[in-house]
């Protein structure tokens, strides 16, 4: 079925929202920076590597068990440069208010969009704001870019990835996406789930600080664990392998996702990393991460192997394996 | 997790897997029944853990997939309407009907909402009096004792503006039209755990004695599949044709009585047409004459000539009745894909095609 109109599938981050940036936005903007579609854009500016991106929020509820849309904005943004392997610098906020929003929300907005910033060690130096009729938008938006630079030496992109190179996660998955679940209107349920919105720049620097050699990095936030490994095996033409019984999910996500009919390789995350690194180096990295509170439940899930090309495999911990594929659109719960 | 973790024991798998390899001696074909089973199965990669003598042939157990394209027509026409409200269970919204699905119909400013529970449903019809609030019922035995629920308490809060579509299978005689086709390989049944969890499974005895095929009603974990599976290939292998229960932490021989006398004071037993299978007698519940002021196909009488077109390409009735493995349609992987899905097997992560779509595919593309 051909889609002449915007479906809300098509933000998903998973095949129809690869679809449309390939059909709509790429031919058009087609460039050396922005084709290898990372999630951060590299340019050099009179010998300096300046690592910058963009990310809208858009998120309902904009509180949450663990953070808010203030966080996430923040973060979000922070962990598309540290990922890149840049440290970040300097970030700036687009906002579009929707009319009749409580002052007293948006200033808790603020005040943890300010406090993420001050634990990033960014700052926020340029912003903008506009205001739209009630209805037409949902309480709050926010757009924030951000620069960084990256040290000399450090090559992340998936054509660095080998195989035979480890595949590293800082701890557990699917929390943000069960958290914000959890309280959405028509699905309340009780957890004590909550988000894991974090910066990730200070693990990235102290990765960064045992070994030069990381091969690629992402934060896999929408469309989960899958997708990010998905587009490392599409873009570096290498299969990857993972270790079902190997990969950290909590008790509480699992029995949410149980109930749900989901799948925890599809939750997003707001503060977890994947990183791919030589073999013989994991070990050391692993235990660098877990001396951070943000790596602290790190480990190797799996690894890149020269079989199953474009492919994820699964190894399922009762000894069968599975294809791990990308999402079509949302995840969608199961009848029965 | 406990009451999951001990289900999915790799130890107790291999042991499991063992017995069966231990048993078997000849070739045997059965089916599970329940689109649930095809899920996990695949999922874990059972199949491919069990003897090479044994092949699993996916049952018709998938509420999504069977659901008559006119009814999704419908469905996509009344949640069209701007004076309604329309609530369905989550993977209904991507099946397509003859030229949309209810993801378009959203996006298109219809009001679709996908809710976890019939009883959603009410509680929006009581908050919305202005609109129309309508409820897809769609499932088999499983889902039904719910449904009557929804619609029960509509009643009784005396809600005028609560309406269902029902599109209600049954498992039974869907087994029996397997059963009878003359493409009929299926030697035996791994019977519906979660029907018979409602239904319990006195109905399946006279089956299994009138076709002399060997069920046991077997759970939805890796370790009840395999056990289940055991327990089929034991009988099969003694030549005996019993009704046995691997599930009995939740299944009784009778089933669950209030929740069948729920169902029994709503709904009635009709024939029913099957996505790719066709009408089956007395396949399927509708909501009883007495009930029609809440009977969406009758509050939206108006809609019903509907011109539904299947897609030529789609072999999914052959799928669903085992005859056809997913990948031996040309259509799969090709035309036809979870993102541009010909037959509704490719929809649901239940079916059989999404499901060797997802988890198989890499496997089915090497052998």
């Amino acid at each position: 079925m051909k889609n002449n109109k915007i479906l809300l599938g098509h933000g998903s981050g998973g095949k129809l929202s690869a679809e449309l940036i390939n059909t709509m936005f790429l031919p058009a903007f087609t460039n050396e920076f922005l084709s290898p579609l990372g999630d951060q854009a590299i340019v050099n500016i009179n010998g300096t590597r300046i690592a910058f991106t963009t990310d809208s929020y858009v998120v309902n509820p904009i509180f949450f068990p663990g953070g808010s849309i203030g966080d996430v904005a923040v973060n979000g943004t922070v962990n598309d440069l540290a990922v890149g392997g840049a440290q970040p610098l300097y970030i700036s906020a687009g906002v579009i208010l929707e009319e009749g929003m409580p002052m007293e929300e948006l200033e808790r907005v603020v005040s943890d969009m300010k406090n993420a910033c001050e634990r990033a060690g960014v700052q926020l130096v340029t912003g903008d704001t506009k205001v739209v009729e009630k209805g037409k938008g949902d309480k709050i938006f926010i757009n924030t870019s951000g620069i960084g630079v990256i040290e000399e030496g450090i090559e992340i992109n998936p054509h660095s990835v080998r195989p035979g190179d480890r595949i590293i996660v800082n701890g557990p998955i699917g929390e943000h996406g069960i958290a914000i679940m959890s309280v959405r209107e028509g699905l309340e349920f009780e957890t004590a789930i909550e988000s894991d919105t974090a910066p990730l720049n200070h693990l990235v620097q102290d990765m960064l600080n045992v070994s030069k050699n990381i091969r690629w990095m992402r934060d896999p936030t929408r469309g989960g664990l899958s997708s990010s490994l998905n587009e490392l095996a599409q873009s570096s033409k290498k299969g990857i392998t993972l270790h079902e019984s190997d990969i950290p999910v909590p008790e509480s996500v699992k029995a949410a996702c149980e109930i749900l009919g989901l799948d925890p390789l599809y939750v997003a995350n707001e503060g977890k990393l994947l990183a791919v690194v030589p073999a013989q180096e994991a070990e050391q990295i692993v235990d660098v991460m877990r001396k951070n509170p943000q790596g602290k439940d790190a480990r190797i899930i799996g690894e890149v192997v020269d079989d199953h090309h474009g492919y994820v495999l699964l190894k399922t911990s009762i000894g069968g394996n599975r294809v791990v594929d990308m999402l079509a659109g949302e995840q969608l719960p199961r009848i029965c | 997790m406990k009451y999951i973790d001990e289900y999915r024991d790799a130890d107790l798998i291999k042991k499991q897997v063992q017995k069966i390899h231990e048993i078997t001696t000849k070739k045997w074909a059965v089916m599970e029944v329940c689109g649930g089973q095809t899920h996990t199965i695949v999922k874990t990669g059972i199949d491919q853990l069990l003897p090479e003598e044994i092949t699993l042939i996916h049952g018709p157990g998938c509420p999504v997939c069977v659901t008559p394209l006119e009814m999704i027509d419908k469905a996509l026409e009344i949640a069209s309407r701007p004076d309604v409200i329309f609530t369905s269970f989550g993977d209904m919204l991507r099946v397509p009907g003859s030229h949309k699905d209810l993801f378009s119909v959203k996006a298109d400013g219809g009001n679709v909402r996908i809710v976890y529970s019939p009883l959603d449903a009410v509680k929006l019809a009581q908050k919305h009096p202005d609109k129309k609030v309508v409820f897809f019922a769609v499932g088999f035995e499983t889902t039904a004792p719910a449904n009557a629920m929804a619609f029960w308490q509509a009643k009784q809060l005396g809600l005028k503006n609560f309406s269902i579509l029902v599109s209600h299978v049954l498992v039974p005689p869907a087994m029996e039209a397997v059963l009878d086709s003359p493409f009929n390989s299926v030697q035996g049944f791994v019977a519906a755990g979660h029907v018979c969890a409602v239904m319990g499974y006195e109905e399946y005895e006279p089956m299994a004695k009138k076709y002399k095929v060997p069920m046991v009603v077997t759970g939805f974990e890796p370790l009840d599949l395999l056990q289940g599976i055991y327990m089929l290939i034991k009988q099969l292998e003694e030549g005996r044709y019993e009704v046995e229960n691997q599930y009995t932490r939740a299944v009784k021989r009778e089933g669950n009585i209030p929740a069948k006398e729920t169902i029994y004071k709503v709904f009635e037993i009709g024939d029913r047409a099957w996505r790719g299978i066709g009408v089956v007698p007395n396949s399927g519940y509708r909501l009883k004459e007495e009930f029609s002021a809440y009977d969406a196909e009758k509050v939206f009488s108006d809609i019903a000539n509907i011109q539904s077109i299947e897609s030529e390409l789609c072999i999914s009735g052959l799928v669903l009745q085992g005859v056809k493995k997913p990948h031996e349609c040309p259509a799969f992987g090709k035309e036809c894909t979870p993102m541009t899905p010909l037959g509704a097997t490719m929809v649901s992560s239940e079916g059989a095609c999404a499901a060797y779509y997802n988890y198989g595919r890499y496997r089915t593309s090497v052998g």
